[in-house]
């Protein structure tokens, strides 16, 4: 073994860059790294065992203690939770014969939760290994697990046929459905695979490129919504060795999945789309970031991109262009939410943890390696595609004045239609619901844990310009407007996903809590405020839910939020959202649980205080309560 | 070339000299913005965000933003002077902070701070986590339960070959700051000094030796933190 894991570290020539690579590589052969690998990566990368360690106990996936042969990551996203997970997970704790967080003691099965793995309109899902389940039932679940007993392969024990489109590709044959309920301009099969690459891109100047995204106002799909053409622009004027080319696919906000079914059904669009921006910008570097959850595309994805070079649509020279060589390379994520941002992002593709970087300087400006690097979402390269093909003008006629062009949205939750729809910015939120035939809503977050929740009153017009303070997507400039509830930036911005909740769902001990859960879980932890913070709140929230809370435990969370909002990064900005939103939309909800007469609860519980003496001498007391 | 510019903190003129921080640049004018996890001399990460401050309406860290002409930095108004002190409220209640005990009192740039801004009983619950101490190197002791995770060690303490004796570990609210295992077994006298000296607080003590300095004496048992800056 240690000279399988030698040969993968001279592989990536020792370097301590490619650490993400050299780390994901060993947990293929051996499904973790132990002390003697971790001293040996040292040695070999000049790098202390600490900071190897750094790296691997980051990341979700990785382990420095034996892992199972088939290791099932459960999704504890709120949508399993509202499909079943329970049940899921009791059926597979008895089939296993372990609790959660153990690994059998044959080595065969190991359960896990992990935050949301994009599969919110097929929950409750889980990844086995790196295949992905979806639909789980108790029933399901026995028979699965029964089969892995008998020695059948991942594979075998799909017992349902493939999903939908290319999710029944020999590439990829995963049970995983696109479930596209509305086409546009971008999910349309009209698509002629690389045209503007083969016969557009020759008439353009990159300057005029350039000139045609920003004349289209395209703006960042990813949340938010910084001028495309502006940043290809400046990316383009910084000097470096080389220029680099990013495409965010570590879709991680909770509820969101469409990046998956674009790479999944276009995934040459987007490629293209790489190709243009590295024209327009002089790039020569191409590097995908792709979330780990979505590793049964890899094989698919990198087989179009060797047809591209095939094609000399990469490469050097490309399409016959004298001195455009560029190429993309793809990397896995290991799990890590936060690594969709920007710069945790590069630091990962760096081999690192992925801790957000101080801003300035920005990516544009020193990025990955310290060059010039342009970032953009999935859908924001697409969009780029179908720009140059149909012109500005055409975009523009699609969407509204401050945000043109259209949006995937990712819907899940209480509806009859879950899955993708392309909407025309400018649609309201009233008509999103028509459409994904959602009749019984208490609420809707929009744009994930980090969005807002957001209640029926507020759907047609909001005039509160309280939730625009706390509205803030990651990375964002903040409109200084009121907004109506229309889906577009100067209004309701959206990264994309909906997740909606009917009037029988526990909004505060289900929904924000879990949302809560999902933040303490993926901070970095680098911010004195975001790494204590969420949590504390979340203890807060408890002592509401238990009973145990007043009045001021209310104000004291709206202003104990104003605190996350130094964080560095938008995570930590954001972490507090699911609280903050759901007390200016559903304060009722929390009056309800407060002591209406009581000024002070201390949270002391003599019953409790005193439970485990009482066990030990077999003695039960009982108190004389006031109330 | 010239390279002075001058701009505004609490709408007092300042003149600095590009490529300095604010925190550097407000020294350097006797202004004196808090921070933790700034270290002279290496690369800043904002990871304390004592040193918040809030230039056009946004808010930045003072010790990785590079000044710029023109423009106007609000450092001392009653917003920002109430998140540091939550922030320091923070610190003590995610920790274990005893400062009688601890041999770094008087010297502590935590303690310190927390006198400057009169922090009385935090607003936020005490959290009185579990947390290790690590004695295993010959020369000092990691306690985990004073650590602040400012990254100081991290950035500073390294050996010839520029190899870290400290790291992160885990994330969110497991991250730990991490001595090296076999580094920590050959660690000097020299840089065991200096791992100690580096640490704003007392998560970082050298064994065997402690209060050679009395209380009483330490370097803000008389003056508060920020003084010798301040004019």
């Amino acid at each position: 073994m240690k000279q399988k894991i030698n040969q993968i570290i001279s592989d990536y020539g020792a370097d301590r860059n490619r650490l993400m690579d050299i780390l994901l590589d060993i947990h293929d052969v051996q499904g973790y790294v132990d002390k003697e690998d971790i001293k040996l990566l040292s040695e070999s990368l000049g790098i202390s065992t600490a900071e190897v360690n750094e790296t691997v106990s980051f990341y979700h996936f990785f382990s420095d203690k034996p892992r199972a042969k088939f290791n099932i990551y459960l999704n504890n996203g709120i949508t399993a939770h509202m499909s079943g997970r329970q049940a899921v997970k009791e059926a597979l704790e008895h089939a296993c014969g372990i609790n959660f967080g153990q690994v059998s003691d044959d080595g065969m099965f190991g359960l896990f939760d992990t935050s949301c793995i994009g599969m919110n309109d097929q929950d409750p899902a889980a990844l086995i290994n790196d295949v992905v389940f979806t639909h789980l039932t108790p029933y399901r679940v026995e028979k699965l697990i029964s089969g892995l007993r008998e020695g059948k392969e991942l594979k075998e024990v799909i017992y349902e046929s493939y999903g939908d489109g290319h999710n029944a590709d020999p590439d990829v044959q995963s049970m995983v459905y696109n479930h596209i309920r509305k086409g546009s301009i971008l999910l349309n099969k009209d698509y002629e695979r690389f045209e503007v690459l083969k016969k557009e891109l020759a008439k353009y100047s990159p300057q005029d490129v350039i000139q045609t995204i920003e004349d289209s106002n395209l703006r960042g799909r990813g949340g938010a919504g910084f001028p495309t053409g502006m940043k290809w622009r400046f990316g383009r004027l910084v000097d470096g060795e080389h220029r680099i080319i990013i495409c965010n696919a570590d879709e991680g906000e909770p509820g969101t999945f469409k990046d998956r079914v674009m790479l999944t059904e276009f995934p040459d669009l987007v490629f293209e789309g790489m190709v243009i921006a590295a024209y327009a910008t002089g790039a020569d570097i191409g590097l995908v970031y792709l979330r780990y959850e979505y590793k049964y595309l890899l094989k698919y994805l990198n087989k179009i991109l060797a047809e591209m070079r095939k094609q000399n649509l990469l490469g050097k020279s490309i399409n016959g262009v004298k001195d455009f060589n560029f190429d993309i390379r793809i990397q896995l994520g290991a799990g890590a939410y936060v690594c969709g941002e920007e710069s945790a992002l590069i630091e990962s593709l760096e081999g690192k943890r992925g801790e957000p970087r101080d801003k300035p300087p920005f990516p544009v400006e020193k990025g990955y390696r310290e060059l010039p690097t342009i970032v953009n979402n999935v859908e924001t390269l697409a969009s780029a595609v179908r720009i140059l093909k149909n012109g500005a003008e055409w975009y523009s006629s699609f969407g509204t004045k401050d945000s043109t062009g259209t949006k995937l949205l990712s819907i899940s939750g209480d509806c009859k239609f879950p899955g993708i729809y392309e909407v025309e910015w400018g649609t309201s939120i009233t008509e999103v619901l028509e459409m994904c035939g959602a009749d019984d809503v208490q609420a809707i977050q929009v744009g994930g844990p980090s969005g807002m929740l957001i209640g029926p009153r507020d759907f047609d017009n909001l005039t509160s310009s309280e939730l625009m303070k706390w509205y803030k997507p990651s990375g964002m400039m903040v409109a200084e407007k009121f907004f109506d509830r229309k889906l577009s930036y100067s209004d309701l911005p959206t990264g994309g996903s909906m997740i909606i909740f009917n009037n029988d769902r526990e909004l505060l001990r289900d929904v924000v809590m879990n949302f809560m859960d999902f933040f303490i879980e993926e901070s970095c932890g680098s911010c004195s405020t975001c790494r204590n913070l969420p949590f504390i709140m979340k203890k807060k929230l408890e002592k509401i839910l238990n009973g145990h809370g007043v009045r001021q435990d209310i104000d004291d969370l709206l202003s104990w939020g104003k605190t996350l909002k130094v964080s560095r990064c938008g995570l930590g900005q954001t972490a507090g959202n699911p609280i903050l939103t759901s007390i200016l939309n559903f304060r009722h909800l929390y009056e309800q649980h407060v002591q209406a007469m009581a000024d002070y609860d201390n949270l002391f519980d003599i019953t409790k205080s005193v439970e485990a003496a009482n066990k030990f001498v077999g003695r039960k007391t009982e108190f004389h309560q006031s109330n | 070339m010239n390279n002075t510019i001058k701009f505004e903190i609490d709408g007092k003129i300042i003149e600095a000299e590009k490529g300095q921080t604010i925190v550097e640049a407000a020294q350097a004018n006797g202004i004196y913005i808090p921070t933790l996890c700034n270290f002279s001399g290496v690369k800043p990460k904002g990871c304390c965000r004592m040193c918040t401050i809030k230039i056009n309406n946004k808010f930045m860290t003072a010790c990785t933003t590079p000044v710029a002409d023109g423009m106007e930095v609000e450092n001392n108004t009653e917003e920002i002077t109430d998140i540091r002190k939550s922030i320091i409220e923070l610190l003590f209640v995610s920790g274990n902070h005893f400062c009688p005990a601890c041999e770094k009192s008087g010297n502590c740039e935590l303690q310190a701070l927390a006198y400057r801004y009169q922090m009385m009983v935090p607003r936020f619950p005490f959290l009185f986590p579990q947390k290790g101490v690590d004695a295993s190197s010959p020369k000092i002791v990691k306690d985990q339960n004073r650590c602040i995770s400012c990254k100081r060690c991290i950035k500073t303490i390294e050996d010839e070959k520029g190899r870290k004796y400290f790291a992160y570990k885990n994330r969110g609210n497991k991250l730990e700051v991490v001595l090296d295992e076999e580094m920590a077994k050959t660690m000097t006298d020299e840089i065991a000094q200096l791992a100690m000296e580096n640490c704003p607080v007392g998560s970082i003590l050298r064994k065997e030796i402690g209060y050679i300095q009395p209380i009483g004496t330490r370097k803000y048992d008389k003056k508060p933190i920020g003084s010798e800056i301040e004019v």
